[in-house]
């Protein structure tokens, strides 16, 4: 029960011990432990990033969608402005139309009726003519009168 | 068993037989005791060395199998038992030491380990021994005080390289002159902080020593009571209680070797005392 050398024989056995601890298992764990640790809090910082990242690309993207569904308003209220715009040109255009053809036709009959008249005239003088032709045939020589006949007929 | 008789017989001889170390070097041969300093306790020394040699295995088997990611089994405990002993070494230790938290760690696990030693039947290595021609055994390092002590002195020898290392050599002097009676009591100081420093040691050392004799004592007591088959119940019964209890006995005895420790070289790191 006394103390004797045994002492010595432990206090070299606990020296050792301590430093093979320390060398083979204490500081290899402790750093790992250590580098799980940094690489847990990394871990996190990294999903808490990510869920960051994420909501503002979905407010992004729910902000390009407004934006697209403003457009899409916009271009279709162009269209249909242009559309108006294209069937009131459209019906100013026929209406136009509709009068060069009115006012061309208009001028044809003019023309024909002139052309009729004319034509009547003509025939009436014609018809004069036989008609005067005939009864001078009796009363003058055709020869004698013929300058003056020509003269009238140029009046005409 | 040995030439003592029979426990029942001769209770006294029994209890001193297992009580008794097995010496080699400056032994007397009669009563086989140690005659001076220079003997050795084998048993103690091949106690400790075997649970030294566990925790060397284990501590480098699991050194070169690190799992950085999922631990498992084993790995888990140790882990455990390192977080557990930073976290003391985190509330009672100022600053940063290297060899702090391994001191700690191999104190708490070797003291734990050959503690737990006083948990093997009592009977059963001395009497794997005596069949083997080794007539004295005792079985648990920590029932001997050279092995408490061999701790205390280690962490003595700690302290006060410390305490010089942090606080200088004058330092550490002016704590002894000046403390705590300021400096027209210097002799009584002297003595006063040389026997606060000198307690430290002794005290672990003893703590350690008592509860572990006293517990070894108490199963030896209950062992004897194996005289009549009608006994035997009781005796399973109240060894197995003392066992359980005892359980609780080496895992604090050793939790408060290690915490001490820490303590002790916490002030001795403490610059303002």
């Amino acid at each position: 029960m006394d103390i004797n050398a045994t002492l010595l024989g432990q206090m070299i056995t606990f020296a050792v011990l301590v430093w093979f601890v320390k060398r083979f298992l204490w500081g290899p764990l402790t750093q790992m432990m250590q580098d799980r640790q940094a690489r847990i809090a990394d871990g996190l910082a990294a999903a808490e990033r990510g869920q960051h990242e994420q909501e503002l690309a979905e407010k992004r993207a729910k902000e390009l969608l407004h934006q697209a569904k403003d457009q899409a308003a916009e271009i279709i209220a162009q269209g249909q402005k242009r559309s108006n715009e294209i069937i009131e040109e459209a019906k100013d255009q026929a209406r136009q139309e509709g009068d060069r053809l009115l006012a061309a036709a208009q001028a044809e009959i003019e023309q024909e009726a002139n052309r009729a008249r004319e034509q009547m005239r003509e025939q009436v003088i014609t018809l004069a003519m036989a008609g005067a032709e005939k009864i001078l045939a009796r009363e003058i020589d055709q020869e004698a009168h013929k300058g003056i006949l020509d003269e009238v007929a140029g009046q005409i | 068993m040995s030439a003592e008789g029979t426990p029942a017989s001769n209770p006294v001889g029994y209890i001193q037989h297992h009580l008794q170390n097995l010496c080699a070097g400056n032994c007397d041969p009669v009563t086989h005791k140690a005659a001076g300093f220079w003997a050795f306790n084998l048993d103690t020394l091949f106690f400790g060395w075997v649970l030294a040699g566990l925790i060397m295995y284990f501590s480098y088997r699991l050194g070169k199998s690190l799992q950085s990611g999922t631990p498992t089994g084993f790995q888990n405990v140790i882990e455990a038992i390192v977080d557990f002993v930073n976290d003391q070494i985190k509330a009672v230790f100022p600053g940063s030491n290297p060899i702090i938290g391994p001191l700690a760690f191999t104190i708490f696990v070797w003291v734990f380990l050959m503690n737990a030693m006083d948990l093997v039947p009592v009977d059963l290595l001395p009497w794997v021994a005596s069949g083997i021609g080794v007539d004295y055994l005792k079985v648990v390092p920590t029932t001997d005080l050279s092995t408490t002590f061999a701790l205390a002195l280690s962490v003595f020898i700690l302290i006060i390289y410390y305490n010089i290392k942090v606080k200088g050599l004058w330092g550490y002097t002016k704590q002894f002159l000046f403390h705590p009676f300021g400096k027209f009591l210097i002799p009584v100081n002297v003595v006063m902080t040389a026997i606060e420093e000198v307690a430290k040691p002794v005290s672990l050392a003893l703590r350690l020593f008592g509860n572990m004799f006293a517990g070894e004592l108490l199963f030896l007591l209950i062992a004897l009571l194996s005289f009549g088959w009608y006994v035997l119940p009781v005796q399973v019964a109240l060894g197995s209680l003392w066992a359980i209890f005892h359980i609780l006995v080496i895992t604090l005895q050793a939790f408060i070797f290690m915490l001490l420790t820490v303590v002790f070289l916490g002030m001795a790191h403490a610059d303002d005392h």
